[in-house]
């Protein structure tokens, strides 16, 4: 059995997922201080592609990224990076998918948020930077760590934007996602349900490492 | 030492405009909830910034919208005590203690022994290793004091400090704070809606109405001699009526419907007159100057005192006058039937408990009389 699919599904969600877990928070935070309307815009901007099917999101980011296209061309022309149909294109269909997860759920933590807690740090002389990390981050711990997870969970099962953008090409760009569907539609079942069983046993063993995580603070 | 403020500050329908100074003392802010007090503080500590106006501490301009400045809160050393106590929940009590010495940048070992100094000055040993939520209320307020001691402020605004402890707790913690307060002995303003523990704690004291803070004056001056209906309502007073000036001893007192004689000069701007609960008594314990007769509505019993509504029955009730409607900030000014009931205590035992329902004839002793203009 070729473990090239699980290798780059773990690498691009964990990828993409730390990339969302700081773009996420940062995201959140200067956007619940800013005012109304912006905020408003923002927020549908950013949260679009969670309620989008992934194929529209994949075709709006080939509209960028192809090789055609401005982004994609200018990478190709003048680095010669080729930025579709290839393993890290599937970051690119992970991050914004699961952007919006992050960027909703941390929000909603801030907004929760004490702002007495702020305050008194600042009387007290704490820099900003050292409320933001020492006091608001672990405030706000369960709800940053529910929308990790569950950006994590929707990067490794990412398959409609992937596929556009990564394609499926055996042990160059195939993720779980992609190869399950690759075999189940050559036929191939029993590989299939093998890596159906493997995606089962990552998602499981994410779970329970939440929860003893979350055990182990009380 | 001493603060200089004197700002305004417009939030929706709602505007702040407070202007005083304060000494070596501690300062009370008295007020009813949303009357601006925490929103004042907030404005000193530099975590709001007002719309006009300038703070000075120890002649140090922290805030000039003039001159544009405005000092972050960090460089303020204003301590502010939340009326939750803000505690980091995720820090145990020396966490967080240690953290208000972060300012100044201070050696480990000097840290440490400064840290453990505070504890045990407010006897908060043992407890070092405890998570805010492990503590009482008194406990979780001695670390939120001790946090803000050892960032050794130029000044502490304590924002209802004794509100969120339960009524069994508060007398214990309120000795403990005036010990504090007492030996850190620069400016405090204490911010709270509790008339009786804003006498027992602070030396002046000024009342917040509508976002407006009166000039301070002496705790004792205000509770006895308030000098306008808002100070009196804010500082207890139970009997309170519009009033006009007759002459220059006389006064009609339009909510009592009865004309009062005064033993003092009555000032010419007269719009209102007072008299404590407790300064109402039956006329024929030998007093009967100012005498009403009054029909007795409700006896309610309170530990110490019996607690008499009294409705007035003098004859000429000026209903329909135009005057009454100069003065708005009455209490429950829209429901005229309560608020012309007069409230008259008498201590427990000292006479036998009259009875609902009967007629009785109260005097209003004429040197008692408050003024309000």
């Amino acid at each position: 059995m070729d473990w090239y699919p699980l290798w780059n599904s773990l690498r691009v969600a964990a990828i993409s997922c730390v990339i969302v877990f700081f773009t996420g928070i940062f995201a959140a935070y200067y956007i619940s201080r800013l005012g109304r309307v912006v905020k408003g815009i923002l927020d549908v901007i950013l949260t679009l592609p969670m309620v989008l099917p992934p194929t529209v999101v994949g075709y709006l980011l080939l509209l960028v990224l192809g090789p055609k296209h401005p982004v994609g061309a200018f990478f190709l022309d003048f680095l010669n990076i080729r930025l579709v149909m290839t393993w890290y294109a599937g970051i690119f269909a992970a991050v914004a998918v699961s952007f919006p997860l992050m960027y909703r759920t941390a929000r909603g933590a801030f907004e929760s948020f004490d702002m007495t807690l702020a305050y008194s740090g600042q009387t007290l002389g704490l820099s900003n930077t050292y409320i933001f990390w020492r006091v608001r981050m672990p405030a706000c711990r369960q709800g940053i760590l529910a929308g990790t997870v569950l950006s994590f969970a929707r990067s490794l099962g990412e398959y409609g934007a992937t596929s556009m953008l990564a394609g499926y090409t055996p042990g160059r760009t195939a993720t779980i996602s992609t190869t399950v569907y690759q075999l189940w539609r050559t036929n191939d079942e029993g590989m299939a349900f093998r890596w159906v069983l493997v995606n089962l046993a990552i998602s499981a063993v994410v779970l329970l490492a939440v929860n003893l995580l979350e055990r182990k603070e009380k | 030492m001493s603060l200089i403020i004197d700002i305004e500050k417009t939030l929706g329908n709602f505007s702040l405009d407070v202007h005083f100074k304060a000494e070596n003392e501690v300062l009370g802010l008295l007020g009813a909830s949303g009357s601006g007090k925490t929103m004042t503080l907030k404005c000193i500590a530099g975590v709001i910034t007002p719309d006009r106006g300038h703070i000075e501490l120890d002649s140090q301009v922290l805030f000039d919208s003039e001159k544009k400045i405005n000092l972050s809160p960090q460089k303020r050393r204003v301590g502010l005590l939340f009326q939750n106590y803000a505690l980091f929940p995720n820090m145990t009590v020396w966490q967080n203690i240690r953290t208000g010495l972060l300012r100044d940048h201070m050696g480990r070992a000097s840290a440490d022994a400064a840290v453990k100094d505070i504890i045990e000055k407010l006897r908060l040993t043992g407890l070092e290793k405890h998570k805010p939520w492990q503590l009482s209320g008194g406990q979780q307020q001695r670390t939120a004091l001790a946090r803000i001691l050892i960032s050794a402020p130029q000044i502490i605004l304590l924002d209802e400090p004794l509100s969120a402890l339960d009524s069994c707790l508060r007398w214990e913690v309120e000795t403990q704070l005036s010990d504090i307060l007492a030996e850190y002995g620069k400016t405090v303003i204490l911010v709270s809606h509790d008339r009786d523990e804003i006498y027992r704690l602070c030396s002046r004291a000024s009342a917040m109405t509508g976002g407006c803070a009166g000039q301070p004056v002496p705790v004792e001056e205000m509770f006895e001699r308030p000098s306008s209906i808002s100070e009196a309502l804010l500082s207890g007073c139970k009997n309170i009526s519009r009033a006009r000036r007759l002459t220059s001893r006389t006064l009609l007192a339009q909510d009592w419907g009865t004309v009062l004689k005064t033993d003092r000069e009555i000032p010419e701007n007269l719009c209102g007159v007072g008299l404590h609960a407790t300064d109402l008594c039956p006329s024929w314990s030998g007093k009967n100057e100012n005498s009403i007769r009054c029909h007795i509505e409700k006896r309610i019993s309170d530990p110490l005192y019996d607690i008499y509504l009294l409705r007035p029955q003098s004859g000429d009730w000026p209903e329909g006058e135009d005057h009454f409607k100069t003065i708005s900030n009455l209490p429950q000014a829209e429901d005229s039937a309560s608020s012309r009931l007069l409230r008259m205590d008498c201590p427990k035992n000292s006479s036998q408990p009259f009875s609902k329902e009967q007629e009785l004839t109260v005097s209003m002793p004429c040197q008692k009389l408050m003024f309000f203009t």
